[in-house]
């Protein structure tokens, strides 16, 4: 055992805590409000007070009521169109209204011998249309990446300076991260003893049941982006309960970076070969093994797993950008 | 199946891959990514655009181990791959322009971010341009929103953020008439596959059933995809967002985002519903109408404006308005005139957008036409490329706008009710058109000597140089040589159903 | 004008509704948060009206079940699956409107869009 200084180690020869004797573990601080802060969070009431021109001349008024009154209208009439759009169409619940063709009735009939699942949703958006839901995290991914662009504070890092090339100069007015985090500490909550008693007991039930959604995506209702989901809010009640001090032992921007990497480009390669390999007729020679077990169903458990730890990173890293601009 | 039919869907996979292995990567690897994407993608739809040309046959490609109905599938023919090369072109030039601003606009730790954007959006064009699939298309029409909306803000003050919310409000109306839409088709005929869908809706028609329900689908996914595609008067973001965004996003928004709604419509028009009940419904004479006033009215904002990126921006409501009235006409040459205004217009608009900023940097950075005075000569190629986007915009022989201008006229001769205010409105834009690009042009080379503003010329900047190069090339290309480009698509439309 | 079938339709007419109220929220609500309080009715009223076009009377969820696999036993679970697609992408398009909300809550100290653009004009960039 000359490695069990490894935090890996240590976790797995049962220590509690691995970070032990790097962090504090003593309770936050307590926060005391100062004259100037009070001002700075005053100052949204207040700079609200000086707009509102007198100036904005009566025109501008009659317009914009005019064309309240105009989109008013519209909204209406686009309601009534699409009642009576709903009003022709085949009655709710017929069992042989055209929705229901050869196109549900194979998915039912043959999806649990094809995917290999019992779950006929699951096999449904993750194999037969399986593009539109490769599709659909990308979306996330991308939604993700816009919401870093507004929000990532990142420390000033220059470009590598080169001849003849335009300098980016940070404008002025806005937050810097340390602006940034002591705000965040007027805001947050004040080791509420009730909050932290509750998270404890609950915060390792929703991980579980979390896990649970996700490894049964195609067995019973649920999947990963459902599970992922459940699985974030574990993460933002512990950060709510506990601080960033202690979820910044276990979880930083890396992790979030390299997570959802390997889950995106094994998702990417999986379904790739997938793609190919049904496109060109040949076999892909994944086994789907007996239905109703754990392990079977093919690609769509990995699938499951990879798109649970994306959403369950996006969702914690969505609340901490929000709330301090970083991880 | 020939190898080369793989090759829509590795442009669509590797564009999406470049993108998620961009996250990780620092912005200069993430940049030769995106270049060597881009490259590659060209190349891969040149080879497809020639193969296809030879076999003058669409084919179709599973996107999994399921045939036609239950599985999803993408659909290329000529006009397609041609789609794909022709974006791949305009997105390439336009990254190459903007190189330098990027580093002066954005902050350095987010630049491998941006390159994430452009390239998912390209797969999101391509998955447009390729999808047989109804609801595949409704997601990438979110991803080419959500990166559009990203593009928009990549440069951050008060301007771009507040264009961007105006943008997705905007794009989220029209997405949720789109996706209403889709959910009343998919009652009306069970199917998902465009083409599947297209032949149930031909025999709910025969039968005369479901009448008023597809009426209102028709009007819905149109008025979602105008609305996206900034027709007349949804164009309310559109000034703030192309006149303050960054010059690249700027060049890609005006002439690949909208241009991917618009083909996404022209192919639901096609493989959807069916040519004939869309000549039928009043849908397209609405749409028509729309595109008639956005021609004039854009162009009247454009003259009324006093900065030269906004003048651009509403010029680009009323090339849309172009657009809108061809797709209006409901006639097969209508829809030939507007995708050779497609390219046309995208081709003329980023060129425009770079060279202007080659101007105002030589004017003090700023952007109003007094300061603008005599900029022809302080950046002498930035200026001749500025005149032959304008040239082309206004319609002159030689230059591509002058073509579709011709085919516009064609295409409303062929229609007897449509023919008159058509051709009306199409000498009235194109009076205005000159009034307010003639004006700048003049203003560009109005001598002024001022010597507080300093001179660029071509040894300073090569890159940006060679870029407005080709963008004129391109231009001039489409001129001259328009008569393989029109037979091209219609190749590709009599193929494309 | 009217069909035949408003009324046996009332959980579409529902989500017609409320995708109408929700439409109305987004395009004439001045407040950015009531804004996008719109846009989560519309797209919420538009799974609504899917989850409707799935449902068969009498049957239930596609979850096989014993090992029955006739089409008579589950309803069509094709709209389970596009709603399923379809509220990832909300929570994605919501995520980035309260980012951009809270840009430019932080820099103008409002949530008004109109006094936004005033005070943007104002400044004059």
């Amino acid at each position: 055992m000359k490695r069990k200084d490894n935090a890996f180690f240590r976790w797995f020869f049962g220590e509690t805590d691995t970070m032990l004797g790097r962090v504090e573990m003593r309770p936050q601080q307590e926060y005391t409000e100062t004259a100037s802060d009070i001002r700075e969070v005053m100052q949204d009431s207040l700079t609200q007070d000086q707009t509102g021109d007198e100036e904005d001349f009566v025109l501008i008024r009659v317009f914009h009521r005019l064309y309240r009154v105009a989109a008013v209208f519209f909204c209406v009439a686009l309601i009534a169109v699409l009642l009576i759009n709903v009003s022709w169409l085949p009655k709710n619940g017929g069992a042989d209204n055209p929705v229901n063709n050869e196109v549900s009735a194979r998915y039912i009939e043959s999806g649990l011998q094809e995917t290999g699942a019992v779950n006929i949703v699951t096999g449904m958006i993750l194999d037969y249309r399986a593009f539109d839901t490769f599709g659909e995290s990308n979306v996330l991914f991308i939604a993700t990446v816009t919401v870093l662009i507004l929000l990532r504070l990142d420390k000033e890092k220059k470009a590598p300076a080169k001849k003849g090339m335009p300098v980016y100069q940070r404008p002025k007015d806005e937050l810097t991260i340390a602006q940034a985090q002591s705000r965040d500490r007027i805001y947050e909550p004040k080791n509420n003893v009730i909050l932290q008693v509750v998270a404890g007991f609950l915060v390792p039930i929703l991980f579980i049941f979390g896990i649970y959604v996700i490894l049964n995506g195609h067995l019973s209702p649920g999947g990963g982006f459902s599970g992922g989901a459940i699985i974030g809010a574990g993460l933002i009640l512990y950060l709510n309960a506990f601080g960033f001090e202690k979820t910044e032992r276990f979880f930083t921007e890396k992790t979030y970076k390299w997570v959802s990497f390997f889950s995106l480009t094994f998702y990417c390669l999986a379904k790739s070969y997938s793609f190919f390999t049904g496109a060109n007729h040949l076999e892909s020679g994944i086994p789907l093994g007996t239905p109703g077990a754990i392990l079977s169903s093919g690609l769509i458990l990995p699938l499951n797993i990879c798109v649970g730890l994306v959403v369950a990173c996006t969702m914690y890293a969505f609340y901490a950008l929000f709330r301090k601009g970083g991880f | 199946m020939p190898f080369v039919q793989n090759f829509p869907f590795f442009s669509i996979i590797l564009s999406m891959f470049s993108g998620i292995v961009s996250a990780v990567l620092p912005a200069r690897a993430a940049k030769w990514v995106n270049g060597v994407l881009i490259g590659t993608v060209g190349v891969l739809s040149a080879i497809l655009l020639v193969y296809l040309m030879g076999t003058k046959e669409a084919f179709v490609y599973w996107m999994g181990h399921f045939p036609a109905p239950w599985g999803n599938e993408i659909r290329a023919g000529a006009l397609e791959a041609g789609m794909a090369l022709f974006f791949c072109v305009i997105l390439l030039l336009s990254m190459l322009g903007g190189q330098k601003k990027l580093v002066g606009e954005v902050e350095y730790s987010k630049h491998n971010l941006y390159y994430i954007l452009v390239d998912l959006l390209l797969s999101s064009l391509l998955a447009l341009v390729y999808t047989n699939d109804l609801f595949t298309a409704y997601v990438f029409v979110e991803i080419n929103t959500i990166a559009a909306c990203g593009l928009i803000l990549i440069r951050q003050n008060g301007r771009t953020i507040e264009a961007a919310v105006r943008y997705m409000i905007m794009s989220l109306l029209g997405s949720g008439l789109f996706l209403l839409g889709l959910c009343t088709l998919y009652d009306l005929t069970g199917h998902l596959l465009m083409s599947n869908i297209r032949e149930a809706v031909a025999q709910l028609s025969r039968q005369q059933a479901y009448t008023v329900p597809l009426l209102t689908t028709i009007g819905l996914i149109s008025a979602g995809l105008a609305i996206k595609s900034a027709l007349f008067p949804f164009h309310t973001w559109l000034p703030d967002a192309y006149g303050y965004s960054t010059v690249s996003s700027a060049a890609i928004l005006s002439s690949l985002v909208s241009k991917g709604y618009i083909f996404l419509l022209i192919k639901i028009f096609y493989r959807v519903i069916g040519f004939e009940i869309i000549g039928e419904s009043k849908v397209i004479n609405v749409l028509f109408v729309f595109g008639l006033m956005g021609m004039v009215f854009g162009s009247l904002s454009a003259i009324r404006e006093n900065d030269i990126r906004r003048m651009i921006a509403y010029s680009s409501v009323a090339q849309i308005g172009y657009i809108y009235m061809g797709l209006g006409l409901g006639t097969q040459i209508g829809i030939v005139a507007s995708v050779f205004h497609i390219l046309s217009h995208a081709a003329t608009k980023s060129l425009l957008f770079i060279s202007a900023i080659g101007l105002t940097d030589v004017s003090g950075g700023s952007r109003k036409f007094l300061d603008l005075t005599g900029a022809g000569y302080r950046n002498k190629l930035a200026g001749v490329a500025f005149t032959v986007g304008s040239l082309s915009m206004v319609g002159v022989p030689m230059f591509s706008g002058f073509v579709s201008k011709l085919l516009f006229m064609e295409a409303s001769l062929g229609h007897a009710i449509k023919m008159f205010p058509a051709l009306l409105v199409l000498a009235l834009s194109t009076i205005l058109n000159a009034i307010y690009f003639m004006k700048t042009v003049i203003r560009l080379y109005v001598p002024d000597k001022r010597p507080d503003f300093g001179q660029i010329t071509m040894k300073d900047e090569k890159l940006y140089a060679a870029t407005l190069i080709c963008f004129i090339a391109l231009n001039v290309t489409l001129g001259m040589f328009s008569q393989p480009i029109v037979n091209w698509i219609r190749t590709g439309l009599s193929v494309f159903g | 004008m009217l069909g035949p079938n408003l009324f046996a339709n009332y959980g579409e007419a529902v989500a017609i509704i409320l995708f109408g109220i929700g439409f109305s929220n987004l395009l004439l609500q001045k407040n950015l948060i009531k804004k996008i309080i719109g846009l989560n009715i519309m797209d919420t009223a538009v799974y609504l009206y899917l989850a409707e076009k799935g449902y068969i009377d009498g049957r239930v969820a596609p979850i096989v079940t014993n090992g029955v696999q006739e089409v008579g036993a589950y309803i069509n679970p094709v709209p389970s699956g596009l709603v399923l697609t379809g509220i990832v992408v909300s929570v994605s398009v919501t995520a980035l409107m309260l980012s951009l909300t809270i840009r430019l809550y932080r820099r103008y100290h409002t949530l008004d869009l109109d006094e936004i653009s005033t005070r943007l004009k104002k400044e004059g960039l």
